[in-house]
C-alpha cells in the first residue's frame, strides 16, 4: 500500500499560489474519488477541491491559513481503489512557470517524461552557436525562414515590429545593407556605430553616496508612511506680478519659489498638523508637532538630489526668504551642502517645474508629514467668470502621510498654498 | 403525435413578449399550451422520454467530472453547462442526423447528444487537441471560444446547403452575452435576407460572465428577431419537452424555405462562467437557490415516475451507467497521451498543399534535432 500525493493544482489559468482555507478531511478519513477535500482561496476565487484518489487520508501536508505554491504537495492518501501511482497531474502550473518550458525531442512519448507539458523549444543545436543565443528573438516563422534564405543572422537585427519582433522588412533591409542590423535612432543619416556588440553586458555601478542616501530615504518613506497625493492648478499671474514688483523694490533674487516658500509657511499656520513627525515608540505611536517650520528645499546638485533646509522659515519675511533661498541654491550648485544643512527639515518643497513638468507624486522625506511639488508655469486656457482667458498656470502636487494628516487637512493646506500663490500678500480667508 | 399545421401557423405569429412556452412544470406535471401540443406521448413513446432524461443525466455527469478534473489539475479550464441540459438536449433531439449544429464552448450536452465522445471533448480543455471530434461525422461543429463567430459560420453553412438543394437544417447555438456581438447581428441580416435554413437558438442563462441580462438588453432577446424579420419564440429553457417541441417546429419551418427562426430558451447557468470565475462575487443571494428549484432534470424525473415511463430499477441502472461513464472519463483524461506535434500539419487544408508539406518537413527536421 503506497501513499498517493495530491499536489496543489492551478485552478485558474496561470495562478501561482493559493491559501488553504479549510480542510474538509482529517487523517484517517476514508474518501472516495471526487469527495471534497479542501477549500482554497486563490487570487480569483475560493474553490473546493475534490479528491482525485480513493483511500484513507494519511496526512494533511499543510495547515489551514498557509499559502502554498502551485505544485506543492498538500495531501497524502493511502492507496485504495482507483490508483494513480505517483503521478503528477500534468497541468499543474501550466500557464506560468518559465522552467516548465523544456526541450523535448520529437518522438519521445514515454510516459515518464510527460509529467510536464510538451511545449517544445528548438533543441540546443538549432540555436546560434557563437555565444549570442542568450537573447530570444521574436519573429514569425516565415520571417525566420526568409532570414535563413537570405543568409541574415536574425539575432543581430534591430526589431521594428509592433511587438518588438523582427519583421520581413527588417530582414530585407539587413540583407541589402548589413550596417542597418544595429539599432539606429538618429532621424538624420549619419555614421552608424559598430563599436558595440549586441551581447555586451550593461554596466553595473555600485550605489553610493547621495544616490544611496536618496534610495535609503525613499525606501524608508515608502515602507512606513501612508502616502496620499492631491493636486491643484492655480493661476499664478498674481505671483508673477508680485515677483516683478518685489525684485524692483528689493533688488533681491525673488522667484516664484520664494513666494511658494512663503505660501507654505502661511498655510502651515492654519494647518499645523502637516508640519509634524510620526514616532513609533515602545509605548506606542506618537505624533510630534513641530514648533517652527524647518523648510526643506529639494535641490538638484552635481551629485544628485539634496534636500537642505531653511532653518526657522516661519520667522522669515519675504526678504529673508529670498536671501535664504538664493544662499541655499548657490551652495547646492557649488556642491557645498553639508549633512547638517539637510538634517531636521520638517516639511519640504520640491520645485519640479525646473524639469519642465507639471506635477507628480513626490515621495515623503522620512520623518516629514508633507511634501509640496511646484510644477512649471505655463500659459493655459483658464475659465474666468464664464469666459475663457489665457493665464500662467502652475500645478501644485502635495503628498502627505495619511497616518498624520487626514484628507480634509491635506486639501485645506494645499488650497491655502494655492490661494497664496494666486494672490500673494492677501491674508488667507 | 407531434406538431400539426395548427402549431406551424400559429407559432409563427407568437408574440415574443409573451410568457415563455412551458410544457413541463417544475413539479413534473405536463402542462398544455394553446399553441404547442405535447411532443411526446408518455405511453406510446416513452423511449424518447427516457432517452432524453438519460442524456441529460449523463451530460451532467460529464460536466461534474470535468469540473472535478479541472480542480485536480487535469484540465486547464472547463466551461460548465450545469442547469442548461434541458435546453440543449431537447433541441439536439429535435435534429436529424444530417442536420448540423454550431456550438459555443458550453454546448457539451448537445455534443453528448450528437454522439461526441466526452473524452475527445475534454482533450480540448487539456490541451491535447485543437478540436476533439470530426464535425462532419457528428453534424456538430467544433467548440468556438470567440463569442458569436459560430453564428456566422452557421449561417454560411446554411446558405451553402440551401444552394446544394438539401433539406437539412442548421442550429446556431449562442448565449445572451454573445448576442451583444456584431457577428450575431451580421449573421441574422444574412440569414433573414437569404431565408437560410437556420434556427438561432439563444440560451439566455442570465449572465454574460458577470454581466446580468439587464446589462445586455432592454427588451426580451426574442423581440430583436422582429427587427430582422423572423419569427421568435420564447421557451422555458429548463423544460426539455418545450425545447424539443419548439425546436422541431422551428427546424421544419426553416427546411421549407420560410427563413430562419429565433428561439430564446430562458435558463440558468448554475455553475461558474468557467472554472476561472467566482460567481459568488456577483450573483445576488438566493438566485441560485431559486433556479435549483426549477432544475431541468428533477422535473423530468418526476414526470417519468408519475407517468410510469420509468421505475426505480431503471433509475438505478442509469446511475450505474453514469458512474461507469465518470470512471471512464477520469481514466482516459488522466491517461491521455500528448499528441505528436506533427499532427498540427494534418488539419491546415483539406487537400495536400506544397507549402504546408515544406513546413512540415522543416518542422520534422527541427524537432528531431536537425538544422533550423
Amino acid at each position: 500500500m503506497s501513499d498517493q500525493v495530491f499536489a496543489l493544482p492551478d485552478v485558474g489559468e496561470g495562478l501561482t499560489e493559493a491559501e488553504i482555507v479549510r480542510w474538509r478531511v482529517a487523517p484517517g478519513d476514508t474518501i472516495a474519488v471526487n469527495d471534497p477535500i479542501v477549500d482554497i482561496e486563490t487570487a480569483k476565487a475560493v474553490v473546493e477541491l475534490p479528491s482525485p484518489f480513493a483511500g484513507i487520508v494519511a496526512a494533511l501536508l499543510v495547515d489551514e491559513g498557509q499559502i502554498v505554491e502551485v505544485g506543492a504537495p498538500i495531501l497524502s492518501v493511502s492507496d485504495q481503489g482507483e490508483s494513480q501511482s505517483a503521478r503528477t497531474p500534468v497541468l499543474i502550473g501550466y500557464g506560468v512557470m518559465e522552467d516548465r518550458v523544456h526541450v523535448e525531442g520529437h518522438g519521445d512519448s514515454s510516459h515518464s517524461t510527460r509529467a510536464t507539458p510538451a511545449i517544445s523549444s528548438p533543441p540546443a543545436a538549432a540555436q546560434p552557436t557563437d555565444g549570442r543565443n542568450a537573447q530570444r528573438v521574436l519573429a514569425k516563422p516565415p520571417v525566420r525562414a526568409l532570414a535563413r534564405e537570405l543568409g541574415v543572422d536574425i539575432t543581430r537585427i534591430a526589431p521594428t515590429g509592433p511587438y518588438g519582433d523582427v519583421t520581413r522588412e527588417d530582414i530585407h533591409r539587413a540583407a541589402t545593407n548589413p550596417a542597418s542590423e544595429l539599432r539606429e535612432w538618429s532621424l538624420t543619416p549619419g555614421v552608424n556605430d559598430h563599436s558595440r556588440n549586441s551581447d555586451e553586458p550593461g554596466e553595473r555601478v555600485a550605489v553610493r553616496g547621495v544616490q544611496r542616501s536618496m534610495a535609503a530615504a525613499m525606501v524608508a518613506s515608502a515602507s512606513s508612511a501612508v502616502a496620499v497625493s492631491v493636486w491643484k492648478d492655480v493661476d499664478v499671474s498674481g505671483t508673477i506680478a508680485a515677483v516683478a514688483r518685489l525684485r524692483e523694490q528689493t533688488g533681491l533674487r525673488v522667484t516664484a519659489l520664494t513666494i511658494a516658500a512663503l505660501a507654505v509657511v502661511q498655510a502651515v499656520r492654519r494647518t499645523p498638523i502637516v508640519n509634524a513627525t510620526w514616532h513609533d515608540t515602545a509605548e506606542g505611536a506618537e505624533i510630534e508637532r513641530h514648533a517652527g517650520v524647518q523648510l526643506g528645499i529639494a535641490v538638484a546638485g552635481p551629485r544628485g538630489l539634496v534636500v537642505p533646509k531653511i532653518a526657522d522659515a516661519d520667522r522669515l519675511d519675504v526678504n529673508g526668504m529670498a536671501v535664504a533661498l538664493a544662499h541655499l541654491t548657490t551652495k547646492a550648485r557649488e556642491d557645498r551642502i553639508t549633512p547638517a544643512d539637510s538634517l531636521g527639515a520638517t516639511i519640504t518643497i520640491t520645485n519640479i517645474g525646473v524639469f519642465d513638468v507639471d506635477g507628480g507624486t513626490p515621495v515623503l522625506p522620512p520623518g516629514q508629514a508633507a511634501i509640496l511639488a511646484t510644477g512649471r508655469i505655463i500659459d493655459r486656457p483658464w475659465a474666468i467668470e464664464g469666459g475663457l482667458a489665457v493665464r500662467p498656470v502652475m500645478q501644485l502636487s502635495l503628498t502627505f502621510d495619511h497616518r498624520i494628516v487626514d484628507g480634509q487637512q491635506g486639501a485645506t493646506f494645499l488650497s491655502d498654498v494655492a490661494s497664496f500663490l494666486a494672490a500673494p500678500g492677501v491674508p488667507l480667508a | 403525435m407531434t406538431q400539426g399545421s395548427h402549431m406551424r401557423d400559429s407559432l409563427g405569429g407568437f408574440l415574443p413578449g409573451d410568457e415563455p412556452i412551458r410544457l413541463l412544470a417544475p413539479d413534473g406535471t405536463a402542462t398544455d399550451h394553446p399553441l404547442v401540443p405535447q411532443p411526446v406521448d408518455p405511453i406510446d413513446d416513452a423511449d424518447l422520454l427516457r432517452a432524453m432524461y438519460r442524456d441529460m443525466v449523463l451530460a451532467r455527469r460529464v460536466d461534474t467530472e470535468a469540473t472535478a478534473l479541472q480542480r485536480t489539475g487535469e484540465l486547464g479550464l472547463w466551461s460548465s453547462c450545469l442547469g442548461q441540459e434541458a435546453a440543449q438536449i431537447g433541441s439536439a433531439h429535435a435534429m436529424r442526423a444530417t442536420d448540423f449544429a454550431f456550438p459555443t464552448y458550453r454546448e457539451s450536452a448537445v455534443a453528448w447528444a450528437r454522439g461526441v465522445d466526452p473524452v475527445g471533448l475534454l482533450g480540448l480543455y487539456r490541451g491535447t487537441t485543437h478540436g476533439g471530434w470530426d464535425p462532419v461525422e457528428h453534424g456538430f461543429g467544433l467548440f468556438t471560444i470567440v463569442l458569436g463567430s459560430q453564428v456566422l459560420h452557421a449561417v454560411g453553412y446554411a446558405m451553402g446547403i440551401q444552394r446544394d438543394g438539401s433539406d437539412d437544417a442548421v442550429i446556431a447555438y449562442y448565449g445572451d452575452g454573445a448576442g451583444s456581438e456584431g457577428d450575431v447581428h451580421e449573421a441574422m441580416v444574412f440569414a433573414t435576407v437569404e431565408a437560410a435554413p437556420v434556427v438561432f437558438f439563444c440560451q439566455n442563462n442570465g449572465w454574460a460572465i458577470s454581466e446580468p441580462i439587464e446589462r445586455q438588453t432592454r427588451v426580451p432577446f426574442a423581440q430583436r428577431a422582429a427587427g430582422y424579420g423572423m419569427p421568435a419564440v420564447r421557451i422555458d429553457g429548463n423544460d426539455v419537452l418545450a425545447s424539443l417541441a419548439v425546436t422541431r417546429w422551428a427546424l421544419e419551418r426553416v427546411r421549407t424555405g420560410s427563413g430562419p427562426v429565433f428561439i430564446e430558451a430562458i435558463t440558468y447557468r448554475m455553475g461558474a462562467h468557467t472554472t476561472s470565475d467566482d460567481p459568488t462575487r456577483y450573483r445576488p443571494a438566493g438566485e441560485l437557490e431559486h433556479w435549483a428549484g426549477l432544475d431541468p432534470i428533477d422535473r423530468m424525473e418526476r414526470y417519468l415516475r408519475s407517468t410510469g415511463a420509468a421505475d426505480d430499477a431503471w433509475f438505478a441502472e442509469l446511475e450505474a451507467q453514469a458512474d461507469a461513464l465518470g470512471e471512464r472519463i477520469r481514466a482516459h483524461v488522466r491517461g491521455a497521451q500528448d499528441p505528436d506535434p506533427i499532427e498540427m500539419f494534418d488539419h491546415v487544408y483539406a487537400e495536400p498543399h506544397a507549402d504546408v508539406q515544406r513546413d512540415r518537413t522543416r518542422w520534422e527536421s527541427m524537432i528531431s534535432g536537425g538544422a533550423a
